[in-house]
């Protein structure tokens, strides 16, 4: 093997040599590239003569900085291309903070961070960030679908199925089945019951059939869906993100909203859904299902839903709305030069809850680094305070108006070190269920196209997102 | 039990074989034989007829791949199972083939025959899979058969296969880029496709191919459009990217107007020295000088074309695909009139909210559009204020952009921003504010003297970091308007003694030496104190030493000449050469001795020269250049591949080439039949989705401008007319001998027209006039024109070809004025033109008959159409038939004048007639119609006159039949060119 490759560059460099005495043509140079296989990629100029598009290889590599997985869509790029991304992830010290796009002599590096792990793609020529970036969330997402999660540990034990997945979700670096439902079909999830059932008939979790799904007009929905119970459920979920100051006057606020859907209806219903006020709704973004027309026209969302889990679409209301805090905070925390120590007061209390109960109500600060310990007593709930992390937790459950929650105590500071000069921000969380706090409401659902009487049901819930207090 | 655990009970347990280990590492054996023994228990697993074990082998060398473990040694026990009938084993071996085929290629021909067989599977998947891999094997001998194979699939039944195809092309053209020819010509068809499921892959084949054919696009454009909202996520944003480039070149600029105006109004701008802008302006105005006047002759009207680019595209902005929504966002960027750039902004800050890696992309691009378009992101200002759990990454970006953002109105809630960052605990971003606190000032002079003071408060902050960095930018700043601030520059000059930062340090020493008069007791001081660290001082810090020494020599040399003496001597034995060199150079130029030249004299010039004030610029200025959300824009630099975004054009290529005949359009012409019919369109395809011309009601577009440069080409056929002439003087010998009888002849013809056409009329009736179209409704928006050869002498000119025009006004409005203009001729012609049709209502047909002399040439007429609103450029062409007129022969003339015209002038051509054409009417019937001759009466064979119209040579034509169909025909005609064409003309005429 080895010695071929060896004669194989003799005569690439031969074929070179001729080239340019004949005539430099370039059918000459071309012969070189292709004898050059794949010894060609390490070569300096070899790129150069490729027209890859796309995605040319994909690593996956842990928090550890081990390569755990490689998978090529083209000639075989050596894992060494992936030295440059290491160097990177050093300098940045925290992972998120690795320049996603990097450039390497011969290569283009873009990677995205997921579950701790980074997937790292190799790009050759040109090609929109966001094209890759966007893909390589994709095949998170689909792991996650698959596996119920995305860890170096379940993707090692499910390599095969992971590499097939990889193998029908790109064709030659472009994108080819993305959709869930598409790939369901063909490599199956794997689960329990079949796991055992194909140990002991060594049967294989490829599906028999070919799937039809691209073939349709709708690719999101596999064909002869059958349930017995039929079913639709929504659930609506708002974030809060916003910015408090000291003072208690908000900076900024908005709602991004989501609407998933986990829709288990046999045959291909047509789901027609409407809202209570629509209007609300002024930046949307849809799953592909939705006919957007419908939408701009009378403001109903009409789809023909995937089978099973999806993400049927998103919402931002932005900070020129008026958005409802549900809860306020005072805050003091001060740090005193003499006898190196601080003091920290933080009492929560209900604002806009529009009479619902806050629950899961949680206080995260990033300490600063001097702060030693923390000594604090909770009327409600308990504190953590990790001193490596510098993490100050407190964990509060349900808002109780009657009685506010309160936290104080002293913190302890390292000695002969200068005093802070900044305040720790207060990141808050919480959750509000039966509540959409930007007030939206389902008010519809229909379904056509298909007889049986579906079950259908609609939650809310509001959670804090990046909801910030600062000191 | 399962049989896999059988088997390796066989084995003797050797438990690294049970135990399907894919994550075990083989090498942390460390001894290679048991690796190598473990290939050999797979190989004989490969070799097995149990389809269980196949699979178990399979699944441990794709991890083995997977980890990137060498397997390239089994790939002949694996190729074997290429034929698998289990379906997961085989596409396993797909895999690994896939993955090796290049490292062993001979072997990997051995696959080839059953992917073959795949490709005439009746099963369009397995037919598309086999393709699939048939295409990413990487081995040049098999490129023949990938390319038969591609081609055949371009036409499959199935869109599926084709999508297939238009995949497997970049594939091939990276193996063998010499295939190019072909493989444009299966891009070309399958651009032609009219499936949303192969849309996406042709045009990334295309941007991969042939980037530059924009020319393939023009009758796919309208079609890309309409679909584009069907086809999946990843198509649209290869195709909204390169319609952005196709729309670059072929149509005009829709902000020429509006940068005018803008001009104007620059004036009111400059009192912040919004440098950016400025600078913009400036570029601006040399192009616009240019544009100027063509932009003041003629209002802008949008291309119907580009309008519908931008409303088909506006949807896909509510995406779930960031890659489609910014995809859109750039389009807008680039082609969009700037007062509907705005509706992007919404989206990209939709985007924000999305994982941090699209975080940091977007905001890259937000950055640079801030720059250009502020207003569009000013209402989302607060969108990008800075959360301390950003990473720094994106805490820079959202810095870049709110400083971009700045203006006077939103400054001060800016500034107040920037001052809870500066407390933060990441000292980079601290450092960044401090850079753009810098911006702020510069930009906006109101605010200033407060950034100013903020700084000069940073300068005692307890990080070293934070008072360099607004070291730095005071320095800067107070550049600006020194006078003013002598004081601060005493204080920075007592920092000396602490920062140690070695780019603050010199930037304080700089200040010190540029403002010495200011400060003219400190100075002195700081040199003497530098002098004394000299040695241990950074590079830098000893350049700005040097410096200083040098400016407070030459204004205060009383107290500073021995210092600087000493700091040059101390310089003089730098280890760094360009400390070394700069005291040199400094030494001779300050220090007076007897060899000093001219130079000394001007020495504090030279130093003490007034200095432009800095520019703090965005380093996402000038970005746009690039194309928005490609790779290149954001690494500020150009990556391989990357197609560049062509300059607007000055003026619009011709529209009309991206018409294209649409049957659906024929009956329906009200906008509501139109409607009825969407409903058959596939799925979701956008119900607005008119194609362009229906349009043209309300813009026009200007197709003016275009088609003139379209009508250079049509000039090409002179070479043609040359060879003619030469010809035609060969024969002038002969023409002279005839001359004379000719005359005679003519005078005769114009005596008896009337019998002629009669005559004419029974062999060949009216209902066999073909006529052509002159103008399509489309191209004509609503107007149509077609034209026949009406084979009736032209009365005005008996020299010309009568050419009858029949005008339909298909428009819902009235046409007027329909008149010829511009006539574009070959030297010798003429045109006679129609008189002008003052009004065409409606719905309205019209007809006219113009003359024109074709000088017995098949050059084609150029002219121009205009109605009331518009000019359309059209050409006649004549077949060389129309060019004669019959005459009427005797068999006895006809016998005699073919002798005289024999040799060069005579052309025999045998053929096979026609089934249909083996009687005499009908082959009599298809010559009168290819060509205006008629027959002589009475002939044995079927013989045919005419005289050519322009100079009367005679056109002399027999069909002599055999048995069977065989046929000869034979043109005698003075004029070998026409003689030539004739009888291809005729010989087409008998033989279809």
């Amino acid at each position: 093997m080895n010695q071929s490759q060896g004669f194989f560059k003799d005569i690439q460099i031969s074929c070179l040599v001729v080239g340019w005495l004949l005539s430099n043509t370039a059918s000459i140079i071309l012969s070189f590239r292709v004898w050059g296989g794949q010894s060609m990629t390490d070569s300096a100029p070899s790129w150069f003569f490729y027209s890859a598009e796309m995605i040319h290889s994909l690593f996956l590599i842990n928090h550890l900085g081990d390569i755990f997985l490689e998978k090529h869509w083209k000639s075989v790029i050596s894992r060494s291309v992936c030295d440059y991304f290491f160097e990177a992830r050093e300098k940045a010290v925290d992972p998120e903070n690795v320049p996603p796009v990097l450039q390497t002599p011969h290569h283009y590096l873009i990677s995205i961070y997921r579950g701790k792990l980074f997937f790292l793609s190799v790009i050759q020529t040109e090609v929109p960030p966001l094209f890759v970036i966007e893909f390589l969330h994709r095949v998170a997402d689909t792991f996650q679908d698959y596996f119920g999660e995305c860890s170096e540990s379940v993707i090692t034990d499910n390599l095969v199925i992971v590499y097939e997945l990889l193998e029908e979700m790109l064709d030659n670096g472009f994108p080819l089945a993305t959709e869930s439902n598409v790939l369901k079909e063909m490599i199956r999830p794997p689960n329990i019951l079949r796991s055992v059932v194909n140990t002991l008939t060594g049967g294989s979790n490829v599906g028999e059939t070919l799937p039809q799904g691209q073939l349709s007009n709708i690719p999101w929905r596999r064909a002869g869906v059958k349930y017995a119970n039929n079913e639709a459920y929504f659930d609506v979920t708002e974030e809060i993100d916003a910015i408090v100051d000291k003072s208690g006057t908000t900076v900024s606020a908005e709602i991004q909203g989501v609407i998933e859907a986990c829709v288990k209806l046999s045959g291909m219903p047509d789901l027609t859904m409407s809202f209570m006020n629509p209007r609300l709704l002024d930046d949307v973004s849809f799953h592909p299902c939705v006919r957007f027309r419908r939408w701009e026209s009378e403001r109903v969302l009409s789809f023909i839903p995937p089978d099973g889990n999806f993400t049927l679409m998103t919402y931002h209301i932005s900070s020129q709305n008026l958005v409802a805090i549900p809860v306020y905070v005072k805050q003091s925390i001060n740090f005193f030069e003499a006898g190196s120590c601080g003091r920290l007061d933080i009492t929560i209390g209900p604002k806009q809850t529009m009479g619902k109960t806050v629950e899961d109500l949680k206080v995260t600060i990033h300490m600063p680094k001097a702060v030693l310990n923390a000594n604090l007593t909770a009327t409600q709930g308990n504190y953590t305070y990790d001193c490596t992390t510098k993490m100050l937790v407190w964990d509060i459950g349900k808002l109780n108006p009657q009685k506010l929650p309160n936290l104080r105590g002293s913190l302890s500071m390292q000695t002969g070190v200068p005093n802070p000069e900044e305040n720790p921000s207060l990141n808050i969380d919480l959750k509000i269920q039966q509540l959409a706090i930007s007030g939206l409401k389902v008010s519809r659902l229909d379904m056509y196209g298909e007889k049986y009487k579906p079950f259908k049901g609609v939650k809310y819930v509001t959670k804090a997102g990046k909801f910030q207090v600062r000191t | 039990m399962s049989a896999s655990s059988a088997f390796n009970d066989e084995k003797g347990g050797s438990s690294s074989v049970g135990e399907p280990e894919y994550g075990h590492d083989p090498a942390s054996g460390g001894i290679f034989s048991s690796d190598y023994k473990r290939h050999d228990d797979l190989k004989e697993m490969l070799d097995s007829n149990k389809d269980s074990l196949k699979l178990e082998a399979m699944k441990r060398i794709v991890a083995m791949i997977a980890r990137g473990k060498n397997a390239s040694d089994l790939f002949p026990a694996v190729v074997k199972n290429v034929a698998c009938k289990n379906i997961e084993v085989k596409k396993l071996v797909y895999v690994y083939l896939v993955r090796y085929a290049e490292e062993q290629q001979d072997l990997a021909l051995l696959s080839i025959s059953t992917f073959q067989r795949g490709l005439k599977d009746p099963n369009q998947l397995i037919r598309a899979s086999a393709l699939r891999v048939l295409s990413s094997i990487r081995v040049t001998i098999i490129v023949p058969i990938m390319m038969l194979a591609i081609k055949e699939a371009a036409s499959d039944m199935s869109p599926y296969v084709r999508k297939t195809a238009a995949h497997a092309i970049p594939k091939l053209y990276s193996l063998d880029p010499e295939q190019k020819d072909q493989l444009i010509e299966v891009i070309e068809k399958l651009l032609a496709d009219k499936t949303t499921l192969v849309a996406g892959s042709v045009v990334m084949a295309f941007e991969e191919v042939c980037p530059e054919r924009i020319d393939l696009i023009h009758k796919n454009y309208r079609k890309l459009c309409n679909l584009l909202i069907d086809v999946e996520e990843w198509g649209q944003v290869v195709i909204i990217n390169m319609l952005t480039r196709y729309a670059r070149t072929q149509f005009l600029n829709p902000n020429i107007n509006e940068s005018l105006l803008e001009e104007g109004g620059s004036g009111d701008k400059t009192f912040y020295g919004s440098d950016e802008d400025e600078d913009e302006d400036e570029e601006e105005k040399e192009k616009k000088a240019e544009v100027a006047a063509m932009a003041k002759r003629k209002p802008y009207v949008m291309d119907p074309d580009h309008r519908l680019l931008l409303r088909n595209t506006k949807p896909l902005l509510q995406s779930r695909n960031a890659a489609v929504v910014m995809a859109v966002a750039q389009l807008y960027f680039h082609l969009a009139p700037k007062a509907e750039v705005g509706v992007i902004a919404k989206a990209l800050v939709r985007l924000l909210r999305s994982h941090s890696e699209v975080q940091y992309v977007v905001l890259q691009n937000v950055a640079t559009m801030s720059i250009k378009r502020r207003g569009m992101f000013e209402p989302y200002l607060k969108s990008f204020y800075i959360r301390s759990t950003d990473p720094t990454q994106i805490k820079v970006l959202k810095l870049e952009v709110l400083t971009n953002l700045a203006n006077e109105t939103n400054i001060s809630t800016i500034l107040r921003e920037f001052q809870t960052y500066i407390k933060s605990m990441d000292k980079d971003f601290v450092a960044a504010t401090i850079q753009a606190i810098g911006r702020c000032a510069t930009n906006i002079s109101e605010v200033r003297d407060t950034c100013l003071n903020g700084l000069v408060q940073l300068l005692s902050n307890r990080d070293e970091l934070v008072v360099a960095e607004s070291v730095v930018v005071i320095k800067k700043l107070l550049q600006m308007q020194p006078e003013k601030h002598s004081d601060i520059i005493k204080h920075m000059a007592k920092l000396t003694d602490n920062i140690q930062v070695p780019m603050a340090r010199a930037s304080i020493l700089w200040l010190i030496g540029e403002y010495c008069e200011h400060v003219p007791k400190i100075a002195p001081d700081v040199l003497r104190k530098m002098a004394k660290s000299f040695t241990n001082e950074e590079d830098i810090v000893k350049l700005q030493i040097i410096n200083l020494a040098a400016k407070l020599y030459l204004t205060n040399s009383k107290q500073t000449k021995l210092l600087t003496q000493y700091v040059l001597n101390l310089a003089k034995y730098d280890q760094n050469y360009d400390i070394r060199d700069r005291a040199r150079f400094i030494r001779q130029l300050i220090v007076p001795t007897e060899k000093s030249g001219a130079l000394s004299k001007y020495a504090k010039k030279l130093f003490l020269a007034l200095k432009p004030a800095p520019v703090l610029e965005s380093p996402f200025k000038d970005r746009d250049h690039f194309q928005l959300g490609s790779l290149s824009h954001l690494l500020n630099a150009k990556a391989g591949g990357y197609q560049e975004l062509p300059d607007w054009p000055e003026a619009a290529p011709d529209p009309s080439v991206r018409n294209v005949e649409v049957p659906e359009w024929t009956k329906c012409s009200s906008r509501e039949k139109r409607k009825e019919k969407k409903v058959e369109k596939p799925f979701y395809t956008d119900s607005e989705g008119e194609s362009g011309p229906t349009e043209s009601a309300d813009s026009e577009s200007d197709s003016a401008t275009g088609s003139e440069s379209s009508s250079g080409s049509e000039e090409s056929g002179s070479g043609s007319e040359s060879e003619e002439s030469k010809e035609a003087s060969e024969s002038e010998e002969e023409e002279e001998e005839e001359e004379e009888e000719e005359k005679k002849k003519k005078k005769k013809d114009l005596k008896k027209p009337v019998q002629e056409r009669v005559f004419l009329q029974t062999i060949a009736p009216s209902s066999t006039l073909k006529s052509y179209e002159l103008l399509h409704r489309i191209t004509g928006e609503g107007l149509s024109v077609e034209y026949c050869f009406s084979r009736q002498p032209f009365s005005p000119d008996a020299n010309m070809v009568a050419v009858q025009m029949q005008f339909t006004n298909n428009a819902s409005s009235d046409t007027k004025n329909l008149h010829i203009e511009d006539v574009k001729l070959q030297s010798g012609m003429r045109v006679k033109e129609f008189p002008e049709i003052e009004l065409l209502p409606a719905g309205e047909t019209a007809t006219a008959v113009m003359g024109i002399d074709f000088c017995d040439s098949t050059q084609a007429a150029n002219f121009q159409l205009c109605t009331h609103t518009r000019k359309f450029f059209v050409s006649i062409q004549p077949p060389v038939g129309e060019l004669m007129r019959p005459v009427f022969l005797t068999e006895n003339e006809f016998k005699k004048e073919q002798g005289q015209l024999m040799g060069m002038n005579e052309i025999t051509e045998k053929l096979t007639l026609d089934v249909k054409c083996r009687n005499e009417h009908t082959i009599v019937q298809r010559v009168t119609t290819a060509a205006n001759l008629s027959r002589v009466p009475c002939g044995s064979d079927k013989e045919f006159a005419g005289r050519t119209v322009t100079s009367g040579s005679l056109v002399l034509v027999t069909v002599a039949t055999k048995e069977e169909g065989a046929a000869q025909l034979t043109v005698n005609c003075e004029k070998m060119v026409i003689g030539t064409m004739l009888v291809k003309d005729i010989l087409q005429a008998l033989t279809q």
